[in-house]
């Protein structure tokens, strides 16, 4: 069946020649799309500044118990109602008659940023409290991300009644206000106990937000999927024989991927926000722990007085959530270019 | 492949066990004597037996519950035999189901009636564990070659998947992944980039060399150069080409330019609507076209010079293709077809063979003689419901 003919030999020599011409220089590996990603997230400075920002925050908060026990000498729980202490060389007692908490004294080793209603150390609290919130972010994020992707990969691939069920959970879950749906859930898990966890454990915040979150990451992916399911590559697979779980956890995850870890810095910003919002209100982390957002809420009751209580756990906050958002969308910029998307 | 017999492939008065053409138990009567079988081929035996293939897809509508209202007739009632070594061109335009004809041959898609048999043993509805001995001997080529590969995996990982499930102990994955790499003509350290990074016609090779990874009996090629430029295609072909002379590869080459099939095949399927309109040797369709539509197919090639273009005769067809979902009773080409009369609207033709192994299903064949025609035989992959008039000779 080879071809004969001048004209059509002449067309194969071009060919040959211009195939060796297009050829790329050099034997280097390929460049995958994540080290092309990370390329550009490193040329992009803001985002790398409050990555930076954020990781700093994180190891400040994971330092904790040293700068509690090294540096200022007290526990996170400790209250000192009476005492009193040296501020610039003269005695000041830690609460005033008034019960009005002393303020940020600057000084590492005594009430850096000032006491709390019970005389507590706000900077201990505040390391201490960061790890709460931190680790429920975290916890929180990979609930989400983890039952987000692998329901919404399922629902795509099976469609038919896999779909239309998970779809219907999904819109009845989303259909609540997060806010309103975290208050109930963590008021009734908080009073209750959730099985084996006692009812003042990290762990069912944790549960309570990632859960509310879940729906916002199924839909997207879940729309990727559809799309990706008839793309020929899965035929391809589908045709070597593979299986199904092969198919979607080998060939589908992949082509998701940069669509999870965009999502992974996004949803940790929502889940520490949502976690705030519920320890403000008292349904999330429960005394004697500490979290930014009981920190508020507690400073709340001295607010005019000694703003330093609200102050200092808001600001944390604002850097955390921040951080972590502007560096997301560098992140998002970087995995994909074209996209302009938001949630 | 010039050198294959072109002869009747069908397996009638074949001593291997195949030999009954219509396993399926054809409630057809045959008054006709079976179709003499050329000993040409007698020594190559049936690869791939399909008879009376159906795919139906459901339309469905309804506002809550879907409720199916209609069937588009992808592929209907269409047999054929395919012999080891050979390759048999599957031609017809948009639509006509040659797509899902093959994608049918691998189970990508299930078959709604009739059977399909590799090496006599019916696949029509192997479970997927049943499949796995058979998807190693038959493999698919698809026609984007951007698409079948995935984006997210090196070239390495593409070709390990196959080699891993033919059972390429873990340490020569490698260098077989090398070797194949270079089997169709790409150099081995491409291995570690990924497919973005090629042009079409590479891709393509890839797509070859993943097939090729499981050392398969028989590949199906899905348009496998419709989607590059005219240079590379041939580049492709004759890469095609040359692996089936070495490794005795059959193919089943689905295009819908003709003048590729023309060079690659042995033997050439002309489909319309489903149904399979003309099985010819491959010269011989080009040269003495006996459909009316391989006809106007033909016609449709355009002839680079412009003044030979103009001054040929062309048989010219009117009108659209029928909707699948609801195909015309009688020959589906009927309603556009220069030759048609009542008969072609009413009754089904059945496939007639002539001599050579030609074989047509038209009610007003062209090109051949009456003592042609007399000396024809009713084909016994004659589609389940067609007529069992002989055809008759018209100038």
């Amino acid at each position: 069946m080879s071809f004969s003919g001048s004209d059509i030999q002449a067309e194969l020599a071009f060919a040959a020649q211009s195939a060796q011409g297009e050829e790329p220089p050099g034997e280097q590996p390929g460049i995958g799309p994540y080290r092309l990603a990370w390329r550009r997230l490193r040329r992009n400075r803001v985002a790398m500044v409050f990555g930076v920002i954020f990781i700093l925050l994180v190891i400040l908060c994971l330092l904790a118990p040293i700068y509690s026990q090294d540096v200022a000498h007290i526990g996170p729980n400790t209250g000192n109602l009476t005492g009193q202490i040296k501020v610039g060389g003269k005695l000041e007692y830690v609460l005033s008659l008034q019960g009005i908490p002393i303020g940020p004294t600057w000084d590492i080793h005594h009430y850096f940023l000032g006491a709390d209603t019970n005389g507590r150390d706000v900077a201990v609290r505040l390391l201490y409290g960061g790890r709460s919130s931190l680790y429920i972010g975290v916890v929180a994020m990979l609930i989400t991300m983890v039952l987000g992707t692998m329901l919404g990969i399922i629902a795509g691939y099976f469609r038919g009644w896999i779909d239309a069920v998970i779809s219907r959970v999904n819109d009845l879950v989303w259909s609540y206000p997060a806010v309103l749906l975290g208050i109930t859930l963590g008021t009734v898990l908080n009073v209750r106990g959730l099985w084996i966890f006692h009812s003042t454990t990290l762990l069912t915040t944790a549960l309570v937000v990632g859960f509310v979150y879940i729906p916002y990451v199924v839909r997207p992916i879940r729309a990727q999927v559809l799309t990706l399911r008839e793309r020929e590559f899965v035929d391809a697979a589908r045709q070597q024989g593979l299986g199904n779980i092969r198919i979607m956890f080998g060939e589908i995850l992949p082509n998701v991927a940069s669509t999870i870890i965009i999502f992974v810095p996004l949803m940790l910003a929502n889940a520490i926000l949502l976690e705030a919002a519920l320890s403000f209100l008292g349904a999330g982390v429960q005394a004697p722990n500490s979290s930014w957002g009981t920190m508020i809420g507690a400073g709340l009751q001295v607010f005019p007085g000694a703003f330093h209580t609200v102050l200092a756990p808001g600001v944390m906050l604002v850097l955390a959530v921040m951080s972590v958002n502007i560096f997301g969308d560098g992140l998002r910029d970087a995995l994909d270019p074209r996209s302009k998307a938001a949630i | 492949m010039s050198d294959a017999p072109i002869g009747d492939p069908s397996p009638v008065g074949n001593p291997s066990p195949v030999g009954d053409p219509s396993p399926v138990g054809d409630p057809v009567s045959q008054p006709q004597a079976p179709s003499p079988a050329p000993a040409s081929n007698g020594d190559r035996r049936a690869l791939m037996e399909v008879r009376h293939l159906q795919v139906l897809f459901p339309v469905k509508s309804g506002l809550i519950i879907d409720r199916t209202v209609a069937h588009v007739h992808a592929v209907d009632d269409v047999s054929f035999t395919l012999t080891e070594g050979e390759t048999l061109g599957v031609v017809g335009e948009s639509g006509c189901g040659k797509t899902t004809l093959i994608r049918t041959l691998v189970r990508l898609i299930d078959a709604t009636g009739g059977q399909i048999r590799f090496r006599d043993r019916d696949i029509t509805r192997a479970s997927r564990r049943a499949m796995q001995p058979i998807r190693r001997d038959v493999q698919m080529v698809f026609q984007d070659p951007q698409a079948s590969l995935n984006p997210r995996k090196r070239i390495s990982q593409i070709l390990a998947t196959p080699l891993k499930l033919r059972g390429v102990p873990n340490d020569q994955v490698e260098t077989e992944s090398r070797r194949l790499l270079e089997r169709v003509g790409m150099r081995a350290e491409h291995l570690s980039r990924f497919p973005h990074e090629f042009s079409g016609g590479q891709r393509q090779r890839i797509g070859i060399a993943r097939a090729l990874a499981v050392n398969p009996k028989l590949i199906l090629l899905d348009e496998p150069v419709s989607a590059l430029d005219v240079s590379i295609q041939a580049q492709v072909i004759n890469l095609l080409d040359e692996l089936q002379d070495d490794l005795g590869l059959s193919y089943v080459f689905v295009a819908h330019d003709l003048s590729v099939v023309r060079h690659v095949s042995d033997r050439i399927a002309v489909m319309y609507l489903g149904k399979m309109m003309e099985l010819s040797p491959s010269e011989e369709l080009y040269t003495k076209p006996i459909h009316p539509y391989t006809s106007a197919l033909l016609a449709a090639i355009p002839i680079p010079d412009p003044k030979e273009n103009r001054e040929r005769t062309r048989t010219k067809v009117v009108g659209e293709v029928p909707s699948p979902i609801d195909p015309p009773v009688g020959c589906r080409f009927a309603g556009r077809c220069p030759r048609a009369t009542d008969i072609c609207r009413e009754v089904e033709p059945q496939l007639t063979e002539y001599a050579g192994g030609h074989a047509a299903a038209c009610h007003h064949p062209q090109n051949v003689t009456a003592q042609e025609i007399a000396a024809a035989t009713r084909s016994p992959l004659s589609p389940l419901h067609s007529g069992e008039q002989m055809p008759t000779h018209t100038a």
